[in-house]
């Protein structure tokens, strides 16, 4: 019974990383119909420039504001205006494609300019075990659980609450009536696509320090990141913060429970289960077809 | 349009006769590339009757390539002739094919990408951890290359002769399969699905088909690879194989028949090419595909077709110049 609430700690931990990476994603299919197939490699990217910061002589809190900056930079404006609106006119599939590309790319660049090799990355969190009700927690669980609540309700609380919010939601669901309104859409597509770069680099400042940076931790957070927002629902906020904690969890516990061989299969079930049996997700609205 | 047929057929026939007569005198290693280009040619014409043609994603050609290699490695290796492990290759994919085309009846686009995605990494996992039959990570070596009409085929030229033989009669039937009605079908599934429907086209049916028949292409390449590589082990055909068919098809042109020949000749050709750039060969080839989705989303048999009619355009448009010249002029 403890090993399971240890798991589960440690499984919300992930999940809450999880959550960061799939709400980003859903943002940008939300607001621009981007499927972004990078994104596991966005996560990865951004540990990759802090270490290269460091790496010049600067202080990690200085790597992480420049690491940061940068994302927003590349990840953010660059990849916006370099690949998705040239591509956007061509439809859903070939931008997708398009975003596959470029997480081959970034893949090989992070190989090529960094090292194969994986690296250490310090984490902003202390080490160590703190004592929450007789119990031994890893620091480090907690720390990345509550770092990953708080962006998540500092989103929640944008999205819902302030008048910026509200109209990057009305660009999100109905554009040409909010450029009636007088929502200036493309700024606020354009502060998606930033969202998104900030919390691909937070998740990279929390997940790094766990995997170590390597350039293909991409592939396996992407993945995880996907799962989450398709089985979350992939039209909803909540909704992708749901299946990120859902798929950090059964990840830790099929890998306890299940043969470590197939730990990796249970959450792919689980994507196609909902997949065939509830398309739009848990939480989520079924999308019309158009003809 | 009958004359301009000739030059066509023509140049066919010198390229044909170019990839049997040129490599007579290649070294081994020339002659494995090219083999390897016939085979991720049949694979990527399999995914190109899947997506280009009918437009469903898929993101799974490379597990049944996978699919197809286990088949041949482990039948071949009992004593099995080859041309059984092709038979149990192409029925094995097709069934998987057409079942996995399942959730493409249900979900579309993205959706779709990811569950033949989940699909991909499941069959990896597959490949790896099932040691009985596969092997696991150690991969199942020596496997034997087929005698064909009693003639073996174990130096590397008749080896290629029959990968080329069989991207010959899989071209073959490719090309009378998107000609007949169920290619016209595959198309209209693509262009409207509901249109088809509403035309009487099963579309049902036709969506599992393009699945099933693109799964069992990628099943014949996977026959020939294992007896070409003589070694097969999961990691080839990890899920980066599926997308760099699909790079293939996409680069060379989706929906073209030569789309994958030109696609797979890129993909397997220009990384020997380019080995002066060294690591940085596969960042220069995803941005050089990006750069060509940008400038052409149908690849570059898009490009060559777009220039094509735009001069047919230009030409009818110059002849309508002059017939309406005349008409002005003419009493």
């Amino acid at each position: 019974m403890s090993n399971l609430l240890d798991l589960l700690i440690a499984g919300l931990a992930t999940g809450a990383i999880y959550a960061i990476v799939a709400v980003g994603f859903t943002l940008l299919w939300q607001t621009s119909q981007t499927i972004n197939f990078a994104q596991g490699e966005f996560v990865m990217l951004p540990a990759f420039l802090m270490l290269a910061v460091m790496h010049a002589g600067a202080p990690f809190w200085v790597a992480i504001v420049i690491g940061i900056a940068l994302s927003l930079l590349l990840l953010g404006l660059g990849f916006k205006l370099l690949l998705v609106d040239p591509m956007l006119r061509h439809g859903v599939l070939p931008l997708a494609i398009a975003t596959m590309a470029l997480a081959i790319g970034i893949k090989e660049a992070a190989k090529q300019f960094w090292s194969a090799e994986a690296s250490p990355f310090p984490s902003i969190i202390p080490g160590g075990d703190i004592t929450i009700f007789g119990r031994i927690v890893a620091l480090q669980s907690i720390g990345v659980l509550v770092l990953a609540i708080l962006a998540v309700l500092g989103l929640t609380t944008l999205l819902n609450r302030t008048s910026i919010g509200h109209q990057m939601q009305a660009a999100a669901q109905n554009p040409t009536v909010a450029r009636i309104v007088g929502v200036p859409v493309e700024r606020m597509i354009l502060l998606t696509f930033l969202i998104n770069a900030f919390l691909v680099a937070l998740a990279s400042l929390l997940i790094t320090p766990i995997y170590l940076a390597k350039f293909s931790n991409g592939e396996v957070l992407g993945q995880a990141a996907f799962i989450a927002a398709i089985v979350g629902g992939f039209n909803q906020v909540r909704g992708a913060i749901a299946g990120g904690l859902l798929i950090g969890v059964v990840d830790n516990l099929s890998a306890a429970y299940v043969s470590t061989q197939y730990r990796a299969a249970v959450p792919l079930v689980l994507l196609i289960a909902i997949i065939l049996f509830r398309p739009q997700g848990m939480m989520g609205r079924p999308e019309e077809r158009t003809v | 349009m009958t004359a301009a047929k000739y030059p066509k057929i023509g140049f066919g026939i010198v390229v044909i006769a170019a990839l049997i007569i040129v490599p007579m005198n290649f070294n081994r290693y020339g002659l494995f590339i090219l083999s390897q280009w016939a085979v991720m040619t049949i694979a990527a014409m399999g995914l190109n009757l899947t997506l280009g043609y009918a437009g469903q994603v898929s993101l799974a050609q490379g597990a049944f390539v996978g699919i197809g290699a286990y088949a041949a490695a482990i039948m071949t290796s009992n004593g099995l002739p080859l041309i059984a492990a092709l038979g149990v290759a192409i029925v094995l994919c097709f069934v998987i094919g057409w079942i996995l085309g399942y959730p493409a009846l249900r979900v579309q686009h993205h959706y779709l990408a990811f569950v033949t995605l989940a699909f991909s990494t499941l069959a990896f996992l597959v490949f790896r951890n099932e040691d009985w039959l596969t092997k696991g990570i150690y991969g199942i070596s020596n496997i034997p290359r087929p005698e064909i009409f009693g003639y073996p085929t174990r130096r590397p030229l008749p080896f290629y002769y029959v990968c080329l033989g069989s991207l010959g009669i899989v071209s073959l039937a490719v090309w009378w399969l998107i000609r007949s009605p169920w290619g016209r079908a595959f198309i209209a599934l693509r262009e409207n699905p509901v249109r088809a429907l509403s035309l009487g086209i099963d579309t049902r049916r036709y969506t599992l088909m393009a699945f099933a028949i693109g799964s069992a292409l990628g099943g014949i390449a996977g026959t020939l690879y294992a007896p070409l590589t003589q070694y097969v082990d999961p990691v080839p055909f990890h899920l980066s194989l599926s997308l760099d068919l699909l790079m293939m098809v996409i680069v060379g042109g989706s929906g073209f028949f030569f789309g994958p020949f030109l696609g797979a000749m890129i993909a397997v050709l220009l990384p020997e090419w380019l080995r002066f750039t060294q690591g940085y060969y596969l960042m220069l080839y995803a941005i050089a595909v990006i750069g060509l989705l940008i400038y052409s989303p149908t690849g570059i048999l898009g490009i060559l077709d777009r220039f094509i009619s735009e001069r047919r355009t230009k030409a009818a448009s110059a002849l309508r110049a002059v017939a309406k010249a005349k008409l002005e002029t003419a009493p």
